[in-house]
């Protein structure tokens, strides 16, 4: 896909991310505008999937971590055919599929259910492992956030895909440098993420996560690289495309009010104030 | 590597890694992780056998957990095997998050449960395990009573499509029940069945584990007081036999129950929770009293929290005397 077609289908899902956010009026709305860019970019170009079978044992993996970006993940999976647009409205409501935090169980192409952070980073290394010991050539993407590093089990997740040299894994880190509490670096500082990656022995690449080009050339160079799992740290910018949000830790869990979320909408409908006019 | 032979003096953890050695001879999906503890665990000998489905995940029991969701997930039938008090004590999140919410086909071993980390002291001894496990939707718990039980578990939970608990202790039973022994693992292993041992009128005695073979011993000296003992080995705590629990308790009208473990919230736990509001009758729940292990003999230590037959005997007495008294209230 085209970078421009890529760049309007990630305006148009953190559209349905503000939709559902207000909807449901809680949830988390930074993170997951943040990270609007590379889930286009991996359902759209990357990964080897199919909505019709989303179970297909070659497809590509996408493990997301940290579970409570998933508006991000469900607006992207409806968008690629998973499951109708419609039910986007429903994301956190009584009997609904699309609950707070993902459930495998319950949706279509969500891989593994998360919340609590560092488990899916680990359920991807055995991913990556199990499918290494199967011989297939599928491969397995991880989204994990820069706060989830704060966890202990996503260094021990680290050394293990290291001694197991899984080339078949590239962990996404998103990169936004915030957390519910405050700035990552106030709340545990993480310094160099490179010069820890690095040090526990994975090949590093360091991305602007709203590049669509640099995004699809990490994840071919992670494929290129064979003897090492591969960290992609992409840089992003929390509340990306909604100007009051942009960068601000607040907006880490909450959800717009209508009022906010109109302006919001106008916003991403004008292109960050490129288009003048909505007709336009 | 030729079959070892399981005895009635065989630590319940040889049977345990000698199935596990067969099963993976018999199917090529199962794959084996442990948390440095390879020997401890004797999760060894498949070690040895298969070293391209062994996975040695270091000091990180948490991660650990979480590697075999995501090879349940991809289609691999993981055996994730430590010590109980590390996994799934230290890894419980991953177990109820990871592998019970999500469904993941995973087996979780847990060894050197109840007294029989000994030497080791409080810290290493398991005694909160099956608590921390039942109360978890979608997790089966097994709690086999001897090595030869053990062995023969671990082909059954293979079976099973679904997250399982598996309690196993580095010893064999403290006292030996004579030739009742063998009767507690003639039959095939039934998932899911309490195992009626012997038949009796008067009193039910429920155990688990080694445990098992205290009951055993128990209704021998009841037999010779005058008490007819009903002894059922309760190896599958979770899916809990109803049925047949309740068909004894009715028939008998008295019960005891004994498990190497907390009280709170262990196996007498589960028999009065499933009980309560469907029959009457009084019941002895022996286990520890909310307090930690130390370091001892299992024997010894198991005898200083009251998990012996001669406890056993006492209070199955008290509950047959306490049949004909109307006054008291029953679970």
């Amino acid at each position: 896909m085209k970078v421009d077609e890529l760049s309007s289908l990630s305006n148009t899902i953190r559209r349905d991310i503000i939709e559902m956010l207000v909807q449901a009026k809680s949830g988390h709305a930074a993170g997951p505008l943040g990270m609007a860019d590379i889930f286009t970019a991996l359902y759209f170009d990357v990964l080897r999937h199919n909505p019709e079978k989303p179970h297909w044992a070659e497809r590509d993996r996408l493990v997301v971590s940290n579970g409570h970006i998933c508006p991000v993940l469900y607006a992207t999976l409806a968008r690629a055919g998973y499951f109708p647009i419609s039910e986007l409205k429903t994301y956190r409501q009584f009997g609904s599929r699309l609950q707070g935090h993902p459930n495998r169980l319950d949706l279509p192409g969500v891989e593994t259910s998360s919340g609590p952070l560092g488990q899916g980073y680990s359920a991807a290394v055995g991913m990556a492992l199990a499918l290494k010991l199967k011989g297939s050539s599928a491969e397995v993407y991880c989204i994990a956030s820069d706060g989830e590093h704060n966890e202990g089990q996503v260094w021990e997740a680290a050394m293990s895909a290291a001694k197991y040299r899984l080339h078949n894994l590239a962990v996404i880190i998103d990169r936004n440098n915030i957390q519910i509490d405050g700035y990552t670096e106030d709340i545990m500082p993480l310094n160099s993420l490179r010069a820890k990656y690095e040090a526990f022995n994975w090949h590093v690449i360091e991305i602007d996560g709203h590049d669509f080009k640099e995004i699809i050339d990490a994840c071919d160079m992670a494929k290129a690289i064979y003897e090492k799992p591969v960290a992609i740290i992409a840089h992003t910018i929390p509340g990306k495309g909604v100007d009051f949000m942009q960068g601000k830790p607040e907006w880490h869990g909450k959800a717009p009010t209508p009022e906010e979320a109109k302006i919001a909408i106008r916003e991403l409908r004008s292109l960050g104030g490129r288009v003048k006019r909505e007709e336009d | 590597m030729a079959q070892k032979e399981i005895l009635p003096t065989s630590a319940m953890r040889d049977g345990f890694g000698q199935a596990l050695l067969e099963l993976g001879k018999k199917n090529k999906d199962v794959v084996v992780l442990t948390a440095d503890l390879e020997e401890s665990t004797r999760a060894n000998l498949f070690a040895e056998a298969f070293p391209d489905r062994f996975f040695e995940m270091g000091v990180a029991e948490q991660n650990m957990m979480g590697v075999a969701t995501g090879m349940a997930l991809t289609g691999k039938i993981p055996f994730v095997c430590s010590f109980a008090v590390f996994s799934p004590g230290r890894s419980w999140d991953q177990l109820r998050v990871g592998v019970c919410y999500s469904k993941a086909n995973v087996k979780i071993i847990g060894g050197h449960t109840g007294f029989s980390a000994g030497g080791d002291g409080g810290t290493h001894q398991a005694l909160e395990d099956i608590a921390i496990t039942r109360c978890l939707p979608n997790l089966a718990v097994v709690s086999p009573a001897n090595a030869k039980q053990a062995y023969q578990s671990v082909f059954a939970l293979a079976e099973l499509d679904g997250p399982a608990y598996l309690r196993i202790s580095r010893s064999a039973p403290y006292h030996l029940p004579g030739t009742l022994t063998h009767e507690l693992t003639k039959d095939k292993f039934q998932f899911g069945k309490a195992q009626l041992l012997q038949k009796g009128k008067d009193v039910t005695l429920i155990a688990t584990g080694l445990m098992v073979a205290e009951a055993v011993i128990a209704a021998e000296q009841l037999s010779k007081d005058g008490i007819s003992a009903e002894v059922i080995n309760l190896h599958t705590i979770k899916p809990l036999d109803h049925e047949a629990i309740l068909a004894s308790l009715e028939k008998t009208g008295a019960c005891v129950t004994i498990e190497e473990h907390q009280r709170a919230g262990g196996m007498g736990s589960t028999i009065l929770e499933a009980m309560a509001g469907k029959v009457s009758v009084p019941i002895e729940v022996l286990g520890v009293e909310d307090r930690f292990g130390e370091t001892g003999d299992p024997a010894q230590l198991a005898a200083k929290h009251g998990l012996t037959s001669a406890k056993m005997v006492k209070a199955a007495h008290k509950v047959v005397s306490q049949k004909t008294c109307r006054t008291m209230i029953f679970c």
